[in-house]
């Protein structure tokens, strides 16, 4: 059968119909040994073929556009993560802000309050002082006053008693006598 | 009507190409067959788009990409990425060129031994050149397995060789053999239908639904098979560099 076929084949190639594939229709066809130059070399060709298409063109594009997409998708996970790792330490840096700023209110509220304990304490010494200041010169004024107004008291009463002593008796009194009387009467 | 289940499988030369010695090398049916492969996974490869977010084709495309990706890297690992154009090339030749061939009135490619036969070849010898060119004297360790007892060591290294070259057999005749006998078993039953009805007439084709049935079912099968025999010969492809890559493992 292979041979008929291979002899078939020779004179009339290009006018093979139906009825020439079934008239040797009786032979296993794989195993027909007369086509397998033909199967073989059109294998090498195609299979060739694809193997040059498949590895220069269509596996770098469709490698390419698959690579693409994840370098795409890792840019955009990569973006929000800074995104958000941005939004965070903004948080953060309010708090600390906000942290800060309480603190530093709470020790200008401490300060001013001292300073103004400290400068009323200050005031109410000055005061304190000059009003025991005053308070002591008061006090020697109505000392000053009062020896002044006993010592014209003692000469009064000299001029009253020598005057006194005068009217009983019509004698002028010594005038140290009197005064050593009125000492001795006042003292008494 | 006579049931002729192997007319599918003839060659037919559509025009001669030339001759080398005393063959004659002509464009057969196979050979369309093999341009209309070529020519559906250029288009699939090729007029798919590269958007952003894929439309059907560029989908179906991306999906064969990575599907024979991610099965080159679990059987050979990283390395055996070199060979991703080769397996690529061999696992959408014979899955586009099965599941053509499944239609009825086309004719299948891998229903040749010759064709399936120098197919394992190409990646028998792949698979030998390139071991020898990575590993020199060391790609031998795949015949000898570790932690083998040493006085049935060399028994081991004997089924060892020999199965390592009955490889491309087996390679080749798992998918030839898969592929006819699919053919043959369709055509048979689908046959039974006619039979039945041109020879026994209103009976007959009541009692085709049977068959007919039948042929609806093992239609199904045969485009499992088609899609899972390109698979198999991948995935051997795969396990088989593994062993160039890593031998000895």
């Amino acid at each position: 059968m292979a041979e008929s076929h291979g002899g078939a084949k020779g004179p009339a190639a290009g006018a093979h119909t139906e009825a020439d594939g079934s008239h040797h229709g009786g032979g296993f066809p794989p195993f027909e040994s007369s086509s397998f130059a033909s199967q073989l070399v059109s294998l090498a060709i195609f299979f060739v073929l694809l193997y040059v298409i498949v590895s220069k063109l269509a596996l770098p594009r469709i490698g390419g556009a698959i690579e693409a997409r994840q370098n795409k998708i890792e840019g955009d996970l990569a973006e929000a993560q800074k995104l958000k790792d941005q939004s965070d330490a903004a948080l953060k840096a309010y708090e600390s802000e906000l942290a800060s700023a309480r603190t530093r209110a709470q020790a200008i509220g401490n300060e001013s309050r001292e300073k103004a304990n400290a400068q009323a304490e200050a005031e109410r010494k000055t005061l304190e002082e000059q009003l025991a200041a005053r308070l002591a010169g008061a006090e020697k004024t109505i000392a000053s006053t009062r020896t002044a107004a006993m010592s014209n008291v003692r000469g009064i009463a000299a001029d009253a008693a020598g005057q006194i002593v005068q009217q009983l008796t019509g004698v002028v009194p010594d005038a140290a006598s009197v005064n050593a009387a009125v000492d001795a009467s006042l003292k008494g | 009507m006579k049931i002729d289940p192997i007319h599918q499988f003839n060659i037919e030369p559509l025009f001669t190409l030339g001759h080398i010695g005393n063959h004659t090398i002509a464009f057969t049916n196979s050979s369309l067959y093999m341009l209309v492969a070529v020519a559906i996974i250029s288009i699939l490869m090729l007029a798919s788009g590269t958007q952003m977010v894929p439309g059907r084709l560029q989908s179906v495309a991306e999906i064969s990409y990575e599907f024979v990706a991610s099965t080159i890297r679990s059987t050979a690992g990283a390395e055996g990425m070199k060979f991703f154009p080769l397996i690529f090339s061999l696992f959408m030749f014979l899955c586009v060129s099965n599941l053509v061939g499944i239609i009825p009135y086309t004719f299948t490619i891998a229903s040749h031994l010759i064709v399936t036969g120098a197919l394992a070849l190409l990646v028998f010898f792949t698979v030998l050149i390139y071991g020898l060119y990575k590993n020199g004297l060391k790609f031998f360790k795949i015949f000898v397995p570790q932690g083998v007892p040493i006085y049935i060591l060399p028994l081991v290294m004997f089924i060892e060789i020999l199965s390592f070259f009955l490889r491309p057999v087996s390679h080749s005749v798992r998918l030839f053999a898969n592929m006819l006998a699919g053919h043959i078993a369709l055509k048979v039953f689908a046959g039974f239908v006619a039979m039945l009805g041109f020879s026994l007439g209103a009976v007959g084709w009541v009692g085709g639904v049977l068959p007919l049935a039948l042929t609806v079912a093992l239609y199904a099968l045969e485009i499992l098979v088609a899609f899972l025999q390109a698979y198999v010969f991948a995935i051997l492809t795969c396990i088989y560099l593994n062993d160039a890559i890593h031998p000895g493992h």
